[in-house]
């Protein structure tokens, strides 16, 4: 297969025609960080976390495929501000607790922060008022972490073959819903692929409190990303 | 309150093939049958489209023209466009309020009649107005609106409160509005005679490359706003793969002080849907659509009469004025309150019956745009300029206008002024020239292309509206020198904020930030660190948007720090102890003590 070539960070990346920046940077062992991209999934492009200067242009990483030749700037103080910025956003606009969270030391967000140095937002909390869902015998949604990525919605419809998310409402307003208004209602199975994917504590398995102590989970050992950056022999 | 029975939603879902593609027709029928689009009708539509409610909700808590909850049988939508304020929106809104005993956005107790605010509905030149249901009233006064709200209560018609008909063809038998055109000045490109077929019957002698040849060299640019050249756009659909293409039409002027479509699709539908298959012949498409916003709804079946008037003619259809093979017809798709389907992208979402999401981009449509298909969409104008060129000739057209603008431009104009309308004038006009011809009062500042554009000063109102200088996609709003223009970009952020979708994180969550650290320092508790702030918060949603709305959204806040940077500097002073930027103490301990239920100490 044909390759192509691009400048990311200045280093030369060779990539397939039909890679967005996000894999082909991967596959050269370059992490670049995101929320909303997630394995397979048709890109979506909704976080902004992994924007990256193509050509001086702002682009998301995962929605935008390599062109031959093209400037890519990633790891630069300028990008890194607008990353740490939006993660902050995501912060404000829910309701995190991390210290009660049982997906702390496991949850993207939090190790996205922690990569980025962040202690506290720099943007006041909105401190909205959010649901519970406990409806389901095996499964639980909490809107109150929910960071609206869009993973439930595309993995119950692209991998589970089913339409148990959707968004609804528009702006400030959109929110996660589920079909029938309540998770017990909806055909979810606590098997199914979308249950894993959340990258936040929004959507979790109940009944699995702690299994692993705080302090030496996933992320608690390693940077969010260091998967991704040992294959490049960093 | 009628009850929605299966059978009859089931008979909406085959009127439109069952096809998921036309949930909006679908909704909007069910909506105009029942009243709302209530839980039982969205599973009934999820069980004939094979889909599920989730999805259906998904499409109809979108668009604010729609309903799950039931409303009024008559719904009043006052607009709540800055234009709108400055002619009285807040005494016509307080009678009728007070009349009808609810609050904005409250229904009557008998449920009769819903009161409820609408950004601007393409009436700037008539403000106050409203929709009553699809009817539109102008010229709104306190009196005005009390007297309608009295005839409403007893008639609960809307079609009675049309007592004063329109000009032109606002008093044709199928639009019978009182909307006025008010068009100030007669260009030689849109309002000029026009026969229909004259421009196809050209057309149709050359090959479809030398049409495209020949709308390139008029240099014909878009005049949606923003400014792509119209011949490379159909060459690229042309060449592009693909199965089917499409012609969109973006009837959605949703520009906040934008009406000159609403002019083009009253006196000019002929130019346009002749525009239109000017370009379906040149792009190798059989199927265009015709993106109307809800808000000109009062507009649908007169135009769908002109385009059927045009299928008797052989104007549509088959074998086009005889053309073997060439076929071409178009659909009109109802929009339902949504100003980001204005973008490109988004309309084409809205037209596949999905949420008013945009796009990601690339690809964009001319390569994979409706139904994944080879698309362009162009605004009413830019083809109802196509016929002219091919009629009169590309050096005709590009002979007028600036260098590097061609042609004329439909401006609508409103605001402090004494002529508010339409006027059709060449590129390069100066901004000066347009406060003369309008009869400016006092002007202090114009908005040039809406709040999605620039505020300029009076020390700015020698520049020209062309690409390179005053882009514009036609709005002009002129503010006399006691307006507040921190009110003003205080409110059209509430704007984008209200109409944002919601995909992106920085539009979605940054506007609201942006809105807090404007409200602190507006309210007299900003820092000058809060200006900095406001500043980098607005470089950094322009930048990180994934579409035009979120990166146009900080405009007028970065225009007001601009242009008017002594109204916010006198504003802030430094304070102890410093606090988070877009943190507001005082409103945070009115907040703390609301949720706690009593009162703190804090004064």
């Amino acid at each position: 297969m044909s390759t192509i070539t691009f400048m990311l960070d200045g280093r030369t990346v060779k990539a397939r025609p039909d890679q967005t920046i996000l894999k082909a940077a991967e596959d050269a062992g370059i992490y670049i960080p995101r929320l909303c991209a997630y394995k397979d999934l048709i890109p979506y492009g909704s976080c902004r976390v992994c924007s990256v200067r193509v050509n001086g242009r702002i682009q998301a990483a995962c929605v935008q495929t390599v062109t031959e030749g093209s400037v890519v700037e990633s790891d630069t103080p300028e990008i890194n501000e607008f990353r740490r910025n939006l993660i902050d956003l995501l912060f404000v606009e829910g309701n995190h607790f991390c210290m009660f969270c049982e997906k702390s030391g496991l949850c993207e967000l939090q190790a996205l922060a922690y990569r980025f140095g962040i202690t506290a937002p720099r943007y006041a909390y909105l401190n909205p008022k959010r649901d519970i869902d406990l409806s389901h015998p095996d499964v639980y949604l909490d809107h109150n972490r929910c960071i609206l990525c869009g993973r439930c919605v595309r993995v119950s419809q692209e991998l589970d073959q089913k339409n148990v998310f959707q968004f609804v409402e528009r702006g400030w307003r959109k929110r996660l819903q589920v079909n029938g208004e309540q998770l017990a209602r909806t055909d979810l199975r606590v098997t199914d692929a979308v249950v894993a994917s959340c990258p936040v504590g929004a959507l979790m398995k109940k009944r699995v409190g702690y299994a692993v102590p705080v302090g030496q989970r996933l992320y608690d050992v390693r940077p969010i990303g260091a998967e991704v950056e040992m294959k490049g022999g960093k | 309150m009628k009850q929605v029975t299966e059978s009859a939603v089931e008979e909406i879902c085959r009127r439109f093939g069952n096809e998921r593609t036309r949930m909006m027709d679908i909704v909007i029928a069910v909506q105009d049958r029942f009243g709302c689009v209530s839980r039982e009708a969205m599973d009934a539509i999820a069980r004939a489209l094979g889909s599920q409610r989730v999805e259906v909700e998904s499409v109809v808590s979108f668009y604010s023209f729609l309903s799950i909850r039931p409303q009024g049988k008559v719904v009043i939508r006052l607009c709540n466009d800055i234009v709108d304020w400055m002619k009285g929106y807040e005494t016509v809104a307080e009678s009728m309020a007070k009349e009808l005993g609810v609050t904005m956005g409250e229904t009557t107790a008998d449920g009769a009649i819903t009161l409820t605010s609408t950004p601007c509905i393409g009436m700037s030149d008539q403000a106050p107005a409203a929709l009553v249901n699809d009817v539109v009233v102008t010229h709104l006064t306190p009196e005005r609106g009390r007297q309608l709200v009295r005839d409403l209560k007893r008639h609960l018609d809307p079609q009675q409160l049309i007592t004063m008909i329109g000009d032109g063809n606002n008093a044709h038998p199928l639009v019978h509005a009182m909307v006025r055109n008010n068009i100030r000045m007669r260009g030689p490109v849109l309002f000029a005679d026009f026969e229909p077929g004259s421009a196809l019957r050209r057309t149709l002698a050359l090959e479809p490359q030398a049409v495209i040849d020949e709308i390139k060299a008029s240099r014909l640019r878009g005049r949606g706003g923003a400014g792509f050249p119209a011949g490379l756009k159909w060459e690229f659909a042309r060449k592009a793969p693909g199965k089917r293409r499409y012609i969109l039409c973006n009837a959605d002027e949703g520009e906040p002080g934008t009406f000159k479509d609403r002019v083009l699709l009253t006196e000019c539908p002929d130019l346009m849907l002749e525009g239109m298959a000017i370009a379906g012949y040149a792009v190798g498409s059989e199927t265009g659509i015709v993106y109307l916003r809800g808000e000109y709804r009062y507009l649908l079946a007169f135009l769908e009469s002109v385009a059927e008037e045009r299928r008797h003619q052989g104007l549509l259809g088959h074998d086009i004025l005889g053309k073997k093979g060439f076929n071409f017809d178009i659909r009109f798709q109802l929009g339902a309150g949504a100003y980001i389907c204005g973008e490109e992208t988004a309309l084409i979402s809205s037209c596949e019956g999905l949420r008013g999401d945009p796009k990601n981009r690339p690809p964009f449509p001319p390569q994979k745009g409706y139904l994944d298909q080879p698309t362009i969409v162009n605004n009413v104008e830019t083809f109802c300029c196509a016929p002219r060129i091919m009629i009169e000739g590309a050096s005709w057209f590009a002979a007028m206008g600036s260098p590097r603008t061609t042609g004329t431009k439909l401006l609508s104009i409103a605001g402090d002024c004494r002529r508010p309308g339409v006027y059709e004038v060449p590129f390069g006009i100066s901004a000066h020239e347009l406060l003369e011809m309008t009869g400016a009062e006092n002007p202090g500042a114009m908005l040039i292309g809406g709040p999605s554009r620039q505020m300029i000063g009076s020390s700015r109102f020698d520049g020209r509206i062309c690409y390179d200088d005053l882009a514009t996609g036609g709005a002009i709003i002129i503010f006399n020198r006691a307006r507040n223009q921190l009110e003003i970009a205080e409110h059209y952020l509430d704007f984008f904020i209200e109409e944002s979708c919601g995909y992106c994180t920085p539009c979605r969550v940054g506007l609201i930030l942006l809105k807090k650290a404007v409200h602190k320092v507006v309210g007299g508790a900003g820092e000058p660190r809060d200006l900095d702030e406001m500043r980098d918060l607005s470089k950094f949603i322009i930048e990180t948007s994934r579409c035009g709305l979120g990166q146009a959204a900080p405009n007028p806040v970065l225009g007001a720090l601009e242009n008017f940077t002594e109204l916010y500097s006198g504003l802030v002073a430094e304070r102890k102890p410093g606090l988070l930027p877009t943190f507001n103490l005082s409103e945070a301990v009115v907040d703390a003590e609301m949720r706690v239920g009593r009162q703190s100490e804090y004064v």
